[in-house]
């Protein structure tokens, strides 16, 4: 069976800087994976070539077979796959509700006549994306008192949570997480660690996440990859990942290198 | 535009204070706000018989105004573009009925109706190719291609060149012949009530939601899904097709149009309408309007040094109240 | 006239045409680097440089004569008052706005040019001014064509000028610096760079350029106008973008192409003078379209 994402020999540089190279990268269905690495290894520049926003030099990008490389990034979302930012990016001055309803847009179809003129087949379309987001906000444990409150002066744990029903609201098959536990209590990264398993385990969204959080990453990975330097030096289930003598090397110096080694 | 989902009592912090922004509050219920619309409209409709032939002529120019930055407001206001070339599509309007009525004949209604298309082509030919550059770059070029339209006008011998285009023939309706101001009064309030309830659909719809996604973050609209070029061209077009419709019914209200009513001035004008009064807001893009074509009228003793008041205003409610001179409301 | 004839008065006409294009084109193209943003108003600093270079030469040629000394001390006082009111305005209308949405600095720009513009409307009416030095009309024989001491002058004022920014920018620690804050603000700032003086001077330069050109222009077409600014702002922006916005060389190259497009654009059977300036406008958008970066700058993602 093929892979839900297959990525190969992808290269991706900026004005003669290499970010990333030859790097080779799947994911099954249904799996939940992390992508680690030192700060600067790349991670972010990898989501954002597969979601579209960069364009690497060289290499493919298969998703559930079709070749992705070349796409929009509207067009890789409208394909299945979905993404939360580094820094929650909730669209200001509109309510949470209409932050999630955001995420409906690929999935309907009604132009400006249908609005100007209030088709019924209109109505009925606003009706369904008004009660897609409801779902997606109730799945992410926000309660409709919330929801018509500007998106931005919510709790932060909470603004998370809604970037994160946002990008299910596109009915994704593969949802990209950058970071979703920077910034969290300990008691919230727990709540996201099950939030992540319901995902996949009730929706049947497969998950690809970056995270520095370690103990996060090894309680809810089934596998992880470690990117360094633009290179992908290991690739395996967390305790293969914390024994492997690369990973170690990568990491040693910085911050994350206790945390990984004392594992 | 507030979206209503159901609970949005006193201790909830609205996303976005309703459209009626301060007035809103002094209006807190629908019914009221029920009674300022129907208080508003029997005002407007009594008006040409309350204030005279003078005063009709001036909220005729008024209503025109308001229609053209309705249509403005959906490219800046709401998508977030900024135009300086909007009287282009005015142009387009104006020139298609006065060409196709007087050399070929046509009638009006056929004339706006070609007139609509045009609009709507020259939107995809200005807006496919120019929407995904950034918003510097696509202010220059609408105001280039605004400067090229004005310019093949002045030298076209189909339009008349710089002298124009005279004795447009006004138009019939079921038997109505639309001539007096008072007439045109009315058909231009006609059009303001129909551009309003356009505008309101739109922005409490899909597209108008698209449009504010695109306009807050651009990246993360695309992220969701969001065709951005297509979403910023519908708006583009939408706003092409109010120009062309307001300089149609220009052109046979005056029963003559020249170059000059198709400059850059013209543009700054009308973007002045939406800025000034809110941009974004229904009624205060309408206020805009009205100050645009009031205001010269108030400060007509001042000569050309009231379009340096207006610039001077333009300024200070850029750096000190860039919401526009209508009341915001209670801050969140 | 021969086509050789043809070509080489084109060809002057061109060069002299792109000296003003380039100058203007320059503080564009510096005020990008530094802030990023399209200063809409520059078209009109370089229209107060004509008002206020008229306004010196009126005053001075009494003491200096109304010849070449004169306009060239007007060229200079203009310089200087173009460049503060350059850096008055950054202060006033630009720096607040920094932070604010992008439309709304647009705006702002918009209502600085309308501010400007419309000033020059009140204080004449609308009228054009002439602006007539004793500079006479000789000039030299190049061959068939003849070159006239006037635009010779420019031309050399033109790119003295040039030269003198140029080493500005590449030899003193203000230019160094400025690079450096085009190239990135946050990181200049890290590393001790006061960015606000630095963001005042480049406004000061490119304002004192853009004065430097309207004086020049006025005096040499004879006649000055408060609408003069509107259509060379929009030739400059056009020069800057050809030659690659925000890179100095591209501005000057710009210039010089533009100028040179559109002297040889006139010859085109069809094209006269008033479709000049669509000829103008439509290689803008066709630049814009097709190579954004223009020809000298580089083709390159942004990152997010």
């Amino acid at each position: 069976m093929t892979a839900l994402l297959d990525i190969s020999g992808l290269s991706l540089s900026f004005a003669g800087n290499s970010v990333l190279q030859g790097v080779e990268f799947a994911i099954e269905r249904g799996a939940i994976v992390s992508l680690i690495g030192p700060n600067g290894a790349g991670k972010t520049s990898l989501f954002n070539c597969i979601t579209g926003f960069y364009k690497p030099q060289r290499g493919r990008i298969g998703f559930d077979g079709a070749e992705m490389l070349r796409l929009k990034p509207w067009q890789v979302t409208q394909a299945g796959i979905a993404r939360t930012f580094q820094n929650v990016r909730l669209f200001r001055q509109m309510s949470v509700l209409e932050n999630v309803m955001s995420g409906q847009h690929c999935r309907t179809s009604a132009g400006a006549i249908g609005a100007i003129l209030r088709l019924p087949a209109q109505r009925r379309e606003e009706e369904r994306i008004r009660d897609c987001a409801g779902r997606c906000l109730r799945f992410v444990g926000i309660s409709s008192d919330e929801w018509d409150r500007d998106a931005t002066t919510l709790a932060y744990g909470h603004q998370r949570r809604v970037e994160i029903a946002r990008a299910l609201a596109t009915e994704p098959r593969l949802l990209l997480l950058d970071e979703p536990a920077a910034g969290l209590t300990k008691g919230e990264k727990t709540e996201l660690v099950e939030l992540i398993r319901r995902i996949r385990d009730e929706r049947g969204v497969s998950v690809l996440l970056i995270e520095h959080d370690t103990s996060l990453v090894m309680s809810i990975s089934e596998r992880v990859s470690v990117l360094d330097h633009g290179v992908m030096i290991a690739q395996g289930s967390p305790r293969q990942i914390q024994a492997d003598p690369r990973v170690i090397e990568a990491y040693l110096g910085s911050e994350d290198a206790e945390a990984v080694l004392a594992l | 535009m507030a979206l209503s989902s159901g609970s949005s009592g006193p201790q909830s912090v609205e996303a976005r204070p309703s459209a009626w922004g301060g007035l809103g509050e002094i209006l807190d219920t629908p019914t009221k706000r029920r009674i300022a619309i129907v208080v508003i409209l029997a005002v407007m409709i009594v008006a040409p018989i309350a204030f005279g032939p003078y005063a009709t002529v001036i909220l005729t120019n008024a209503l025109l105004y308001a229609i053209l930055a309705l249509g403005l407001n959906i490219v800046v206001g709401y998508a977030g573009l900024l135009d300086l070339g909007y009287a282009a599509f005015f142009a387009v309007g104006a020139y298609s009925v006065g060409i196709l009525t007087t050399t070929f004949g046509w009638t009006f209604w056929e004339a706006i109706t070609v007139a609509v298309i045009a609009a709507i082509v020259a939107g995809v030919v200005i807006g496919g190719p120019t929407l995904r550059l950034r918003s510097d770059y696509l202010a220059i070029v609408t105001l280039g291609f605004g400067e090229i339209v004005r310019i093949a006008a002045r030298n076209l011998q189909i339009t008349g060149g710089a002298s124009g285009i005279i004795g447009i023939q006004q138009p019939w309706l079921f038997g109505w012949h639309i001539a007096t101001p008072t007439d045109f009064y009315y058909v231009f309030l006609a059009l303001a009530i129909i551009g309003i309830l356009v505008s309101v659909r739109l922005a409490n719809s899909r597209l108008g939601r698209a449009w504010l996604y695109v306009r807050h973050d651009e990246d993360a609209a695309e992220a969701m899904g969001i065709d951005r070029v297509r979403v910023k061209l519908a708006a583009y077009i939408i706003g092409a097709i109010y120009g062309a419709i307001g300089g149609a019914f220009f052109a046979v209200n005056f029963t003559a149009i020249s170059p000059q009513s198709f400059s850059f001035q013209q543009s700054t004008l009308f973007l002045m309408a939406v800025v000034l009064g809110g941009m974004g807001k229904i009624p205060g893009v309408i206020l805009g309007a009205f100050i645009v074509v009031l205001g010269p009228e108030l400060l007509r003793d001042l000569g050309s040094f009231r379009y340096l008041v207006f610039a001077v205003g333009l300024l200070l409610i850029m750096l000190y109240r860039p919401s526009g001179i209508w009341p915001m409301g209670s801050r969140r | 006239m021969t086509l050789t004839t043809l070509i080489a008065q084109q060809l002057v006409n061109g060069l002299v045409l792109g000296s003003f294009y380039a100058l203007v084109a320059l503080g564009y193209t510096m005020v990008f680097g530094v802030v990023k943003l399209l200063n809409f108003a520059h078209g009109d600093l370089y229209m107060t440089g004509a008002f206020a270079g008229f306004g010196a030469f009126s005053l001075l040629a009494g003491g200096v004569g109304a010849g070449w000394l004169g306009v060239a001390v007007s060229v200079v006082a203009a310089m200087i008052a173009v460049g503060i009111l350059g850096v008055i305005i950054e202060r006033i209308a630009y720096a607040p706005m920094l932070k604010a949405p992008r439309l709304s600095i647009l705006i702002t720009a918009l209502a600085v040019s309308l501010v400007l513009q419309n000033s020059a409307l009140t204080l004449t009416s609308g009228q054009f001014i002439p602006f007539s030095p004793r500079l006479g009309f000789a000039g030299i024989n190049l061959g068939p064509i003849f070159i006239n001491f006037k635009q010779i002058a420019l031309a050399a004022a033109a790119a003295a000028l040039m030269v003198g920014l140029e080493l500005f920018v590449s030899r003193t620690q203000y230019g160094r610096a400025m690079r450096a804050v085009s190239v990135d603000k946050d990181m200049s700032e890290l590393m001790g760079i006061d960015v606000n003086r630095i963001i005042a001077v480049t406004f000061f330069l490119g304002s004192a350029l853009a004065g430097a050109a309207g004086t020049m222009a006025g005096a040499y077409y004879g006649s000055i106008n408060y609408f003069m600014g509107f259509l060379i702002g929009l030739k400059a922006f056009t020069a800057a973008v050809i030659g690659g916005i925000g890179s100095i060389p591209g501005a000057m190259l710009g210039g010089l192409v533009l100028g040179l497009l559109e002297s040889f654009g006139t010859t085109i059977p069809g094209v006269g003078s008033e479709w000049k300036d669509v000829f103008s406008f439509s290689v803008l958008i066709l630049v814009l379209v097709f190579k954004p970066t223009g020809l000298l700058g580089k083709s390159e993602q942004e990152r997010m």
